[in-house]
C-alpha cells in the first residue's frame, strides 16, 4: 500500500471512529496535500500555531462587546464538533500541544488533522500530541501524477456498523504482541491499532475482525512508532507484500502466525527509521527552551506599550489606553448620544516586556587521537563539572564532538543532565582532528539556537593540531585555513567563543585562531578537571 | 465523559499507593509521577477525583471555603450556605498565562460595567483540593516561581492593575512528566511529598489486560463502570476509615530514630524528608489497618518519600531509586 492509499484509508477510518484521535500528514503545501484535504469534511475548522486561548476555548468578543455595550461571548473552536485542521503543525509550541492533547484526552469526538510541513527531520509535530494521534503518513514523496482517483467506500455504513464489531481476545493479544515486538512501550499504540482494526472491519462491511484488518491497522498505526526493527522471519527475509497473505486464508482467519502480520508492518517501516529515531530524540530534548521569544508581553523589562489587540496573555496598559481614547470622548459622546467613557478597539494599548533569553553552552570537544591519548578523559570530567554548574544556572547545554573526518552533534540543546552525561560517557576517541568541521557544527547549532531565542556561547576544547580539512581530506595546511575561515564567520555573527587549549604545550596556532574569533583563549597545560572548570566559570563571568 | 476508574488501572501499584496516601493525609504534600508516555499517568490522576471523598464548602465560593467568614469579600456572595462538592482537581495546562493561574482584573466587568472586579484563577479553584500539572518539567520558569511561592505561603497575592487581593490557596500538587525531556528544579521537586517512577508493563498478559479494560470502558461503559465504581467506592471507604484511625495511631520513638537515621544516611536536604517519610509511613499503616507503626511501614514507603530528595550527583550513574533501596537495606536491615 503506497502512502497515498494509506492516507485516504486513514481518513476514512477516522470518519468511522473519531476515537482514533487524528492523523499527522507530513507534506509540504502543494497539489498532493490539497487533493487529500478535499476528502475531509468541509466543515472542518482550521487552527494555526499562534492561535489564542480565546479562539480555542471561547471568550469575550471584544469588538462586539464594545460596540453593543453588552457582554458578547465568542464560541471557542474546541466547543464545536467536527474535525480540526492544525496547519504548520511543526510550529505548534509545547503550550498549544498540551492544550490540544488535553482536548483530545477529554474525548469530545474531536479529530485532529495535523499538517506537518517540517523540512528537517527535527522539525515535526510535538511528540506529546503525535502520541495521541493514531496515524502518521508521509506524502512528501508522492507526486500528483501517481494519485489515482479512487472510488471511496461510503463510510456511513461503517459508522453504523462500527459499534457491532467485537474484537476477540485473540486479536487483542496479537496486536499487543506486535506492538511489543516493534519496541513500542506506550500502551496507546495497541489501543489505536485495535480501534483501527475495528474501523477497518466496519468499513469492509464485516462484523468480525479478520487478519486483513489487523494487518492494515498495525501497518497504519504502529509502523511509525516502531523503535526497533523486529527480527526478520528466518525462512523469508524479504518482506512479502501485504496483499499476499489474505488470498489463501479466508477460512482460517485469525490463525495466521504473528510473523506474517509483523512482516506487513515491517514492509511499511520507513527506510530511514534510524534517522527518524535520532530526530525524535532531538525533538524530545527540546524542552521549554523552544521558541523562547525575546520580546514578550508578560514579563521582563518593560518596553513602551503599543497599540494592539487584546489577545491571550496580553495585558492592557490602562493609562495609555485612556490617553489614546481621551481626545475622542466629546465626539464619541455626541455620536453615540450616550455619556460615559467611550473606548474603541483601536484605542487599546498593550504592555510589552523584554525578557533576557536563556543561555546555551555548546561544548565542542576534540575527541581525536592526539587528544584521546592525553586529555579526553580530563575534558570529559571538566564538561561534567561545568554541566553541574550549568544545571544550577538553568543554562541549556549542547555537545558537539569532532574526530576522524567529521563532527557530530552528540546532543541537541537540552537541560537534561542525565542525557548529557550519558552521551558524554559514550563519547569515543581516536582519529584525526577536523577542528574546522567541529567549529562549523557548533556554529550551525549556535545560529539555530539563536532563532529559538537562546543566547549561545561556544566552548571549544582542543589541542589545536588541526589536520583534517572541512571536506574530510587529510591536509594540515588546508585544515588550518578552513578553521580560520569558520572562525571569521563566527566572529561575523558575534557569537561568544571560548577556546581551551588542552595540549601539553600552548599551541600558537590556536591562540591565533582565538584572536580571529575574538575569543578568550585559555591555555591549560596539564590541568585537572577542577581547575579547567574553574577557569571556564571565571571566563564566563560568574 | 466520566474518567477511567482508578481501581481498573492495571498494575502501577506504587503510583496508586502514593495517590491513596496523599488522599488519606493531604499534609504529606503532592505526588510527582515520572515516566514514559502512555503509561497511564494522566489516567491515574484524572481518576483520582472520583476517589476523593466530597468536601463541605460554601455554595459558589470561589475559593471553596468551608466557613462563611472565609468567603472573600470580592466574591460578593449574598447567601452563604454550605453544601457538598467533590474535592476539586484542577488541571493547570502547560503554557497557561499568569493571569489564568493567579487570577486578574475581570476585563468583562471592567469594560461592560466599569467595575473593578477580580476574576479568580486556577489557584483559587484548586484551594482545598488538588492541582494537577501534566508535563510539569516543561512548565515555564516564571509559573514555577509563582507556584513555589504560593505553595510555600498557602496564600495567593495579586497586586496588579490596581487590584490588591489575597486569598487562601492550599492545594496538593500532583505533577507528571517525562524525565527525558528535562529536569525539575530541586526547589520544586522538594514541594512534592512523594515521587514515583512508572514504566510501561513488560509482560504481554498485563498489556493485553490493559487493552481489554480500556476497550470495555469505551464500548461497554455502563457495565464496566458499574463493576469498577463499586471497587472505587470500596477504596474511598477505606480511605475514610484510614483517616479516622490515623488520628489514633501512635508513633513509637524507635520509628522516629529509624526515620532520622535513614534520612541522615541518605543526606537528604532539610527536614522535610523526615517529616514526609514519617507522615507517609503513618498513612500507610492506617491504610493497612495496622495498629502500630513499625519498621516495615517505613521501609515500604521510603523509596517514594525520599528518592527525589537526594543531592544530585552528576557522576553517579545509578539512579536515585537504587541509592535509596541500598541505603534502606543498610540502615534498616
Amino acid at each position: 500500500m503506497d502512502s497515498w492509499a494509506q492516507a485516504t484509508l486513514a481518513l476514512q477510518l477516522l470518519a468511522i471512529d473519531p476515537g482514533l484521535g487524528g492523523i499527522t500528514i507530513r507534506a509540504r503545501t502543494g497539489p498532493v496535500r490539497d487533493k487529500l484535504l478535499e476528502q475531509i469534511d468541509p466543515s472542518a475548522q482550521r487552527i494555526h500555531p499562534a492561535i489564542s486561548d480565546d479562539a480555542l476555548f471561547g471568550g469575550l468578543d471584544l469588538s462586539a462587546t464594545l460596540a453593543s455595550g453588552q457582554l458578547v461571548q465568542e464560541r471557542g473552536i474546541l466547543d464545536t464538533k467536527g474535525p480540526l485542521i492544525l496547519t504548520m503543525a511543526e510550529r505548534a509550541n509545547t503550550g498549544l500541544a498540551a492544550r490540544l492533547a488535553m482536548a483530545l484526552d477529554k474525548g469530545n469526538d474531536h479529530v485532529l488533522i495535523a499538517l506537518d510541513e517540517g523540512a528537517e527531520p527535527d522539525e515535526a509535530l510535538d511528540p506529546k500530541l503525535a502520541e495521541r494521534l493514531a496515524f502518521h503518513v508521509d506524502l512528501s514523496e508522492v507526486s500528483v501524477r501517481e494519485i489515482v482517483k479512487e472510488n471511496l467506500t461510503n463510510t456511513r455504513v461503517g459508522v453504523r456498523r462500527f459499534a457491532d464489531v467485537c474484537p476477540t481476545k485473540k486479536c487483542m493479544v496479537q496486536i499487543t504482541e506486535i506492538a511489543a515486538q516493534l519496541g513500542i512501550t506506550s500502551l496507546r499504540a495497541p489501543l489505536f491499532a485495535l480501534r483501527a482494526a475495528r474501523a477497518h472491519a466496519a468499513l469492509s462491511g464485516r462484523n468480525k475482525i479478520e487478519s486483513e484488518d489487523i494487518e492494515i491497522a498495525c501497518a497504519l498505526t504502529l509502523a511509525h512508532r516502531a523503535t526497533r526493527i523486529p527480527e526478520p522471519a528466518p525462512q523469508e527475509p524479504e518482506a512479502p507484500p501485504p496483499e499476499q497473505s489474505d488470498s489463501d486464508n479466508e477460512n482460517n482467519n485469525l490463525d495466521i502466525p504473528d510473523e506474517l502480520l509483523l512482516d506487513a508492518v515491517r514492509a511499511l517501516l520507513p527506510d530511514n527509521l534510524l534517522d527518524q529515531l535520532t530526530a525524535q530524540k532531538a525533538r524530545q530534548s527540546r524542552g521549554n527552551g523552544s521558541g523562547a521569544a525575546r520580546k514578550g508581553n508578560r514579563r521582563g523589562r518593560p518596553l513602551p506599550s503599543r497599540a494592539g489587540r487584546i489577545s491571550d496573555g496580553a495585558r492592557i496598559d490602562i493609562i495609555s489606553t485612556l490617553r489614546a481614547a481621551a481626545p475622542w470622548q466629546t465626539i464619541r459622546r455626541k455620536a453615540a448620544g450616550k455619556s460615559g467613557l467611550h473606548i474603541r478597539q483601536n484605542d487599546i494599548y498593550i504592555k510589552r516586556f523584554e525578557e533576557k533569553s536563556d543561555r546555551l553552552l555548546i561544548f565542542t570537544v576534540d575527541a581525536s587521537g592526539s587528544s584521546a591519548l592525553t586529555r579526553l578523559a580530563e575534558a570529559k570530567g571538566a564538561v561534567e563539572l561545568l554541566l553541574a554548574q550549568a544545571y544550577a544556572r538553568r543554562d541549556h547545554v549542547s555537545l558537539v564532538a569532532f574526530r576522524g573526518t567529521g563532527a557530530e552533534l552528540m546532543l541537541p540543546p537540552t537541560r537534561s543532565l542525565v542525557q548529557t552525561k550519558r552521551r558524554l560517557a559514550a563519547l569515543p576517541g581516536g582519529g584525526g582532528t577536523p577542528l574546522a568541521a567541529g567549529m562549523m557544527t557548533a556554529f550551525e547549532q549556535a545560529l539555530q539556537s539563536r532563532q529559538r531565542g537562546l543566547t549561545p556561547t561556544i566552548a571549544v576544547l582542543t589541542d589545536g593540531r588541526a589536520n583534517i580539512a572541512l571536506d574530510g581530506t587529510a591536509d594540515r595546511k588546508q585544515a588550518a585555513t578552513d578553521a580560520q575561515q569558520v572562525g571569521r564567520s563566527l566572529r561575523g555573527q558575534g557569537i561568544d567563543v571560548l577556546v581551551i587549549d588542552t595540549g601539553n604545550r600552548p599551541e600558537p596556532a590556536l591562540r591565533n585562531l582565538a584572536q580571529t574569533m575574538d575569543a578568550m583563549y585559555l591555555p591549560l597545560p596539564r590541568a585537572d578537571a577542577q581547575q579547567l572548570s574553574k577557569s571556564v566559570a571565571n571566563a564566563l563571568g560568574d | 465523559m466520566t474518567p477511567f476508574p482508578f481501581s481498573a488501572i492495571v498494575g502501577q501499584d506504587e503510583m496508586k499507593q502514593a495517590m491513596i496516601l496523599t488522599a488519606i493525609d493531604a499534609s504529606i504534600g503532592g505526588v510527582l509521577v515520572f515516566g514514559d508516555r502512555g503509561t497511564g499517568k494522566s489516567t491515574a490522576v484524572r481518576a483520582l477525583a472520583a476517589l476523593l471523598p466530597p468536601i463541605k464548602a460554601i455554595k459558589n465560593c470561589p475559593v471553596n471555603s468551608d466557613k462563611a467568614a472565609g468567603v472573600p469579600n470580592w466574591a460578593n456572595l449574598k447567601t452563604k450556605r454550605l453544601h457538598e462538592i467533590p474535592t476539586p482537581v484542577v488541571d493547570l495546562p502547560l503554557g497557561a498565562t499568569e493571569d489564568r493561574v493567579t487570577g486578574a482584573l475581570d476585563i468583562e466587568k471592567a469594560l461592560t460595567k466599569g467595575e473593578k472586579a477580580f476574576q479568580p484563577g486556577l489557584l483559587a479553584r484548586a484551594n482545598r483540593g488538588y492541582l494537577y500539572i501534566d508535563e510539569v518539567n516543561l512548565l515555564e520558569d516564571h509559573i514555577v516561581d509563582l507556584l513555589l511561592d504560593v505553595a510555600q505561603s498557602g496564600e495567593n497575592v495579586v497586586e496588579r492593575e490596581g487590584l490588591s487581593i489575597r486569598h487562601p490557596a492550599r492545594f496538593v500538587l500532583v505533577g507528571s512528566g517525562n524525565p527525558e525531556e528535562g529536569e525539575l528544579r530541586p526547589q520544586l521537586l522538594d514541594r512534592f511529598g512523594l515521587s514515583v517512577e512508572v514504566t510501561s508493563p513488560k509482560e504481554i498478559e498485563t498489556r493485553v489486560e490493559v487493552i481489554k479494560r480500556r476497550h470495555a470502558f469505551e464500548n461497554d461503559n455502563s457495565a464496566f463502570m458499574l463493576r469498577w465504581q463499586a471497587e472505587d467506592a470500596a477504596i474511598r471507604d477505606r480511605i475514610l476509615k484510614a483517616r479516622k484511625s490515623l488520628k489514633k495511631l501512635k508513633t513509637p520513638d524507635k520509628t522516629l530514630t529509624d526515620v532520622a537515621e535513614l534520612c541522615l544516611a541518605l543526606g537528604s536536604d532539610g527536614l522535610r524528608g523526615e517529616l514526609t517519610l514519617l507522615k507517609a509511613a503513618r498513612a500507610y499503616a492506617a491504610w493497612r489497618d495496622d495498629t502500630a507503626l513499625t519498621r516495615a511501614h517505613v521501609r515500604d514507603v521510603a523509596p517514594m518519600a525520599l528518592r527525589h530528595r537526594l543531592r544530585r550527583d552528576p557522576l553517579d550513574e545509578a539512579g536515585s531509586s537504587t541509592r535509596v533501596a541500598r541505603t534502606v537495606e543498610d540502615v534498616l536491615g
